[in-house]
């Protein structure tokens, strides 16, 4: 399938000489929605930034759905929509205003019944004619993904959309983002909730000082990277562990209370049932047992650890 | 061409100036118009006419000028400044829009505006004195010409400035004194020659004579000239502009 961002080779060095981004090569697909993670200062920001146009590149080549951003950055930006991090907004305008500026800004023909009904879809409408000084924060932001879904972009950038935004809203976004996508839109989010990531891409990007580490799909990544984890709460203390059992990936807690078995999804299916027949041959008797995964906030942390 | 693009700044910028009804219109007209009550209405019947024009009559234009050039470059670099300074620069730069469609929506609002404004400084100016216009549409050509002139100026001060100060000292420090010295209030002729010769460096002295030409049929210096001085300042400016959007200098890292 043709992507419908090609980002080739892409560096940037600011005039300060910081190097933001280092030969980033990606590619995102039509209809996807991709994570992009990374700490704070990884270069995020810029990436986006750069192809939205915002930031000039020092090298390298973007292209979305197959114009180049700089040569034909008329049809490559009619496509684009970004939903910035900071709250930046005129303040004295009103929600109506700002929206309907939004649209025109972007070469879109006014259309009053689609603003009306995006506007009562983010939960607007009846604050239209309110200055956006008069918001709440969380409604500021909602005001930021109206002004960019104004002029229906094809591709939708989010930098940390729901950065300051309570609980109830963030849900609300996440369905809303969602509903975007199964509408066609591709969605390329970067945030620091790797919950947000994990319940919503369909693919995760990770990048670090400047590179892309790693892009894989989401299930890929948690099924390889991901480690599984099985606990059996001992009936009796133990000192240590049974010699017998010195093939298993066994580990014994500071009581003797807890045996704790790693392994991950290319282990032998069979060990656990393996396992549990040793411990029977040896005595061990266990009242309780359960399993967990690792999240991909796990994930996250031990892939950019590993790179520090 | 992205009309629509051109048409929602034009909107958006004219909309600041009703938004802030008070501060755009009111207060240039209420402060020309106190200049004219004081040296036209009140001074000026004890002052000799100059040119065969009464003071009162042949400080319109020179007043009007003062007006229009402060308030071209403010509005147009308080446009500009004013993304720059809320973040909200980054639609702009995001947008389908060339560099020419935003110096269009800009500076054409900005111009408009100081147009509108001259005009309701002209109409109030009758209230105190008489005065008379012998070449109308060149009255109108210099005042167009002459706001869109310094809007431009104003944006590249905008996109240039880095603080709000910074937006206020070029029209006060710099177009004020020109705009006092360039012959709003005297001709340039009742000067001694070493001070005329220093005045011909003011570009403000060829747009104050060729407007007042437009009026009274009188001029400091060539009409031929003020005309070329305008288009060459128009031309400079539109050079910078170009310059600043090219290379991206303060206005995309």
């Amino acid at each position: 399938m043709q992507p419908i961002i090609e980002v080739q080779n892409l560096s940037k060095t600011y005039q300060s000489g910081f190097q933001a981004l280092k030969n980033v090569d990606l590619s995102i697909r039509k209809g996807e929605i991709f994570a992009l993670l990374g700490p704070n200062g990884a270069g995020k920001t810029t990436l986006i930034s750069i192809i939205c146009g915002i930031v000039n590149p020092s090298a390298g080549k973007v292209r979305a759905d197959g114009y180049d951003i700089v040569k034909d950055y008329r049809r490559a930006r009619q496509l684009i929509g970004l939903v910035p991090q900071e709250l930046a907004v005129n303040i004295f305008e009103t929600v109506w205003s700002t929206v309907t500026f939004s649209r025109g800004l972007f070469g879109k023909a006014p259309n009053r019944p689609y603003l009306e009904q995006l506007l009562k879809d983010l939960s607007l409408w009846d604050k239209k004619d309110s200055k956006i000084m008069a918001l709440s924060g969380g409604m500021k932001r909602r005001v930021l993904i109206a002004k960019a879904l104004a002029y229906e972009p094809k591709i939708l950038f989010l930098d940390e959309p729901t950065a300051g935004v309570d609980v109830e809203l963030r849900r609300d976004m996440w369905e809303m983002i969602r509903q975007l996508r199964d509408n066609g839109v591709t969605i390329i989010l970067t945030t620091h909730y790797i919950e947000e990531a994990e319940d919503m891409a369909d693919r995760v990007g990770v990048i670090q000082r400047g590179e892309l580490i790693l892009v894989e799909d989401k299930h890929d990544l948690m099924e390889k990277l991901g480690k599984k984890q099985l606990s059996l709460q001992l009936v009796e203390p133990i000192e240590q562990i049974p010699s017998a059992l010195s093939a298993y990936s066994l580990s014994l807690s500071e009581d003797g209370m807890q045996l704790t078995y790693q392994y991950d999804h290319q282990s032998d299916q069979a060990a656990i049932a393996r396992l549990l027949r040793s411990l029977s041959d040896e005595g061990l008797d266990y009242r309780d047992l359960h399993t967990s995964q690792s999240s991909l906030e796990d994930i996250f942390v031990s892939l950019v650890e590993e790179k520090v | 061409m992205n009309g629509h693009a051109i048409r929602a700044i034009y909107l958006f910028e004219l909309a600041r100036a009703w938004r802030t009804l008070m501060q755009s219109i009111a207060s240039p007209v209420l402060s020309t118009s106190l200049y004219f009550v004081v040296f036209g209405a009140a001074i000026g019947s004890r002052m000799v006419a100059i040119d065969g024009v009464s003071y009162g009559a042949y400080i319109v234009p020179g007043l009007i000028m003062l007006t229009v050039l402060n308030e071209s470059t403010s509005n147009a670099a308080f446009g500009i400044y004013m993304p720059k300074f809320t973040g909200t620069m980054y639609e702009i730069l995001s947008a389908p829009v060339s560099s020419l469609e935003i110096v269009i929506g800009f500076v054409g609002a900005a111009a408009t505006k100081s147009v509108i404004l001259g005009l309701i400084i002209l109409l109030t100016a009758r209230i105190f004195v008489d005065y008379s216009i012998e070449h109308p549409f060149w009255m109108l050509g210099f005042l167009v010409f002459t706001c869109v002139s310094f809007s431009l100026f104003g944006f590249i001060i905008g996109v240039m400035a880095e603080s709000f100060e910074q937006l206020q000292v070029v029209p006060m420090m710099i177009i004020t004194p020109l705009a006092f010295l360039g012959g709003s209030f005297y001709s340039i002729q009742m000067l001694p020659p070493l001070w005329q010769t220093i005045t011909l460096f003011n570009p403000v002295v060829y747009l104050v004579s060729g407007f007042r030409w437009s009026f009274y049929g009188v001029s400091d210096v060539g009409v031929g000239i003020s005309l070329t001085m305008i288009v060459v300042f128009m031309l400079v400016c539109l050079g910078i502009v170009t310059w600043l959007f090219k290379t991206g200098y303060k206005i995309k890292p």
